[in-house]
């Protein structure tokens, strides 16, 4: 196995001695017990023969795995100390998981679906979610933190090899729970600088829009193309007519415009799109009045 | 014992009515055998929907991307199966149908001590089964937050979380009555000359257990009710947008949760260790120590929930702290397994079905217990926490131990309560069927679980397909053998009252006792001069 992140050595290592101390009781006691089935059968042995109690045998079968579980505790526990010894010179990136996305927030307030880090430097992550529990969860690296609302978890880990890796959303989370990926991109740091820097201050308000419904994780629920998920589809939204029911049960009709757009993303469950569940959280904390109007604008294109 | 309790049979149990009819020779009997049967029914019928869940289940996952049926499907798909098999099969399991059929009679008593209570808990698990079911029907569908209701999901989902909520809570008296019926029957009604040291070991695993039920279900009733509060009254307990705290949840969950894993598996040991002396025709080594270590592993149980949260965002030392715990919590079930191979050591063994089933389990429990291992470590939990190696290991446990525990008592005392005897040869056959499947099916989700698919997934990436594929073939060669075990048990064939006493040769004192058994189990009751395995002295008896 490639160390691809700095926990991989010592958590395998962990592995190897728990999984073969136990590999070899297993097939010890497996062997004496079909041993003992076949030499001390009924036809075998018709007669059972009396043995007395040991003392002795019962001292050294408690004693020896007492020494042995420690072992495998010890080993258990230097592959993981690294993991709560966080380093002063690493990048901080702000990880959120919400109903069913990941993004990533770096200093410079870039925000993106994937996370993008550079090779041989400690990268903290600093996790957030605005609704219910998640897990971030990348196993190459070896790596798993809840991502609990209302508590600052963090985890840290350093790349050693540039690549594409899973990560995966470990709690259970609802619906789309197993729909909730992203992926760790590791690059060089020559290319993670000119990333980083990148300017799109340049960018259409159309190109900004799409930027952010996809940093949100919008896209996860809301598809592009007409499709079905979990909410309403994008395609075709802007200017069309609604049928919702609003919080107090009454029903009306009306024009996805700007205002209702602000009110569904400000305060989905006051106005619910006939035949869809009331599951969205509102993004008032996140989406600003600015980006609403690039998300506009991009709806109004694709309409 | 006198010969003519076997040669000419008195009224069974089956045969004593007390002058009810119909229905209500059952459900108004506070016979300890009748309460025993009726849970015994009810239990496989739930088990049954269990296993068709689980099926259905493996089905969808037999290809990535959904086939059959949609994500909330699924969802609502394992939370039931995981409420079902928790809180409707394998926690009253061993304890209210073996407990309730054998227990009064293994200790030389006439029933439990409070056979009215002992009828309200089957009341009150029937009914919770009933809520716990109701949400197929009623309100918002079930549930479909897994079985551990993890909050703050379970405060926000529009689903039916209260009812199945509600069950788990009712189902929790039931198993907190049975508890302390069954700790007062141990204390009070021991035959004379039955000391503690002289109690049979089957019993006291439903000693060690009872303690458990009696004194940690509160605390997850509580838990529980807090949730249903949380969604009517918004107090802001656990959910953080009012306040809460979810990882309070999490510890008062698993404060009941984790020593409930003993409810589940401290009856399963007693149970092996009742057959193993009896089919080795030996005295079982270390009785004290196999006792003893009931006793430890229910006490030490208490203190290790927080193995279930190194990743929750505990403190580090917390989770050290726990991880020890853990790995001290291994030992007395090392402990037992040594001292079984010990009692076979020298034996004369005879391997038929209850023997087999208890071998069986040696093994299973044996995967269970050192799987167990690897996510009671921290490095390595840190990777498995929440995968399917995790699911893999409890199936290890849970099945793999308890539930072949369950049909070794069955194939054991069947016998015994019906007076009727199955087919040895079919039997031993479904033995391997279920043991060979159950391996294909649950060794994969080691592997994938190793090779970092999380579990409570609908979906999954590519490289997971191969082990899946395996796993879904697994589960029906299991229930194939699952399937033969149930024919063989309705194909029973009635034998002789005598041939039926004590087919296996078996020196407990329910082996003393006509099959089926009377009303009131013994004419007189007996008095007690020797431990409960002493085969060498057999011959000049």
């Amino acid at each position: 196995m490639n160390n691809v992140s700095n926990f991989v050595e010592g958590v395998d290592m962990a592995f190897i001695v728990i999984l073969g101390i136990s590999l070899f009781f297993l097939v010890a006691i497996t062997v004496v017990m079909v041993y003992f089935v076949i030499k001390f059968s009924k036809k075998n042995n018709p007669k059972p023969r009396d043995v007395k109690e040991d003392m002795r045998l019962e001292v050294l079968w408690t004693v020896i795995p007492t020494i042995l579980v420690f072992v495998m505790f010890y080993y258990g526990w230097v592959g993981y100390k690294g993991m709560r010894e966080f380093p002063d010179d690493a990048i901080h990136i702000k990880a959120t998981g919400r109903m069913w996305s990941w993004s990533f927030e770096y200093d410079n307030g870039k925000v993106s679906p994937n996370l993008i880090m550079p090779t041989n430097k400690p990268v903290v992550l600093d996790l957030f979610s605005p609704d219910v529990l998640h897990s971030l969860y990348i196993p190459a690296f070896r790596v798993k933190e809840d991502v609990v609302p209302g508590v600052n978890n963090k985890m840290w880990f350093e790349a050693y090899e540039e690549g594409s890796y899973d990560i995966l959303c470990a709690e259970y989370c609802g619906e789309r729970h197993s729909f909730m990926l992203s992926k760790a991109e590791v690059v060089s740091p020559e290319k993670y600088e000119e990333w980083y820097g990148e300017d799109l201050s340049g960018a259409s308000p159309v190109e900004a829009g799409l930027q952010v419904l996809t940093a949100n994780g919008c896209i996860a629920c809301h598809s592009l193309d007409g499709k079905r998920l979990v909410g309403p589809s994008f395609e075709g939204l802007w200017g069309a007519e609604r049928n919702i029911t609003l919080a107090d049960g009454s029903k009306k009709t009306v024009t996805a415009d700007a205002e209702y757009l602000k009110k569904a993303i400000y305060d989905p469950n006051s106005e619910i799109v006939d035949s869809y569940p009331k599951v969205m959280i509102s993004y008032k904390q996140t989406i600003s009045e600015d980006q609403l109007k690039q998300i506009n604008a991009y709806l109004e294109s694709i309409k | 014992m006198d010969d003519n309790v076997t040669s000419n049979p008195q009224k069974n149990f089956f045969e004593e009515t007390e002058g009810r009819k119909g229905i209500f020779k059952w459900i108004l009997s506070t016979d300890h055998k009748r309460i025993g049967l009726l849970y015994f029914y009810s239990i496989i019928s739930f088990f049954m929907v269990g296993v068709a869940l689980g099926l259905l289940m493996r089905l969808e996952l037999l290809e990535p991307g959904g086939q059959y049926i949609d994500a909330n499907t699924y969802n609502s798909a394992f939370t039931l199966h995981g409420v079902i098999m928790i809180f409707l099969f394998i926690i009253p399991g061993i304890p209210a149908v073996f407990g309730n059929l054998i227990l009064p009679i293994i200790i030389g008593a006439k029933d439990v001590a409070f056979p009215k209570v002992n009828l309200l808990s089957w009341y009150l698990y029937i009914i919770g089964a009933f809520f716990a079911l109701s949400t197929l029907v009623f309100g918002d569908g079930p549930a479909d937050t897994g079985w551990t209701f993890y909050a703050p999901y379970s405060v926000n989902t529009s689903t039916n979380v209260s009812m199945s909520v509600l069950a788990a809570f009712i189902l929790g008296f039931s198993s907190i009555l049975t508890g302390l019926n069954f700790l007062v029957t141990m204390h009070r009604m021991r035959a004379p000359g039955m000391t503690w040291m002289r109690m049979p070991l089957f019993a006291w695993g439903l000693y060690a257990t009872a303690w458990i039920q009696l004194l940690a279900t509160p605390i997850v009733g509580i838990t529980l009710l807090m949730i249903v509060a949380e969604r009517f009254l918004g107090v802001g307990l656990f959910d953080p947008s009012l306040g809460g705290d979810p990882i309070l949840y999490q510890h008062m969950f698993w404060i009941y949760s984790h020593p409930a894993v003993y409810v589940m598996i401290l009856p399963a040991m007693g149970v092996i260790s009742e057959i193993i002396p009896t089919f080795s025709q030996r005295k079982i080594f270390g009785y004290k120590a196999i006792a003893y270590s009931s006793l430890f592993i229910a006490f030490v149980g208490y203190t290790v929930w927080g193995h279930h949260m190194f990743t929750s965002g505990m403190s580090g030392p917390a989770r050290i702290i726990f991880s020890i715990l853990t790995f001290i919590v291994a030992i007395p079930s090392a402990i037992k397994v040594f001292n079984w191979l010990a009692t076979m050591y020298g034996g004369s063994i005879d391997l038929k079905p209850p023997m087999l089933f208890a071998l069986g389990f040696i093994f299973l429990f044996l995967i269970g217990g050192l799987t167990g291992l690897v996510v009671g470590a921290l490095a390595t939990d840190v990777h498995l926490h929440d995968t399917y190696f995790v699911v893999g290991h409890f199936h290890y446990v849970m099945f793999g131990g308890t539930g072949f525990a369950f049909l070794a008592a069955l194939y054991y005392w069947y016998p015994k309560i019906y007076g009727k005897m199955y087919n040895v040869k079919q039997a031993t056959i479904a033995f391997w069927v279920m043991f060979v499947g159950f391996n294909i099916l649950y060794f994969p989700m080691l592997v994938v679980g190793i090779m970092g698919m999380p579990r409570r997934y609908y979906d999954y990436l590519p490289q997971f397909h191969v082990p899946n594929i395996i796993s879904t073939v697994g589960s029906w060669i299991l229930v194939t053998g699952l399937i033969m075990v149930i024919i063989n048990f309705i194909k029973a064939k009635k034998i002789s009252a005598k041939e039926a006493k004590n087919p296996w040769g078996g020196l407990t004192l329910e082996w003393t006792v006509q099959s089926p058994p009377t009303l009131f189990n013994f004419d007189e009751i007996p008095t007690v001069t020797s431990g409960p395995y002493e085969y060498q002295d057999k011959e000049e008896r």
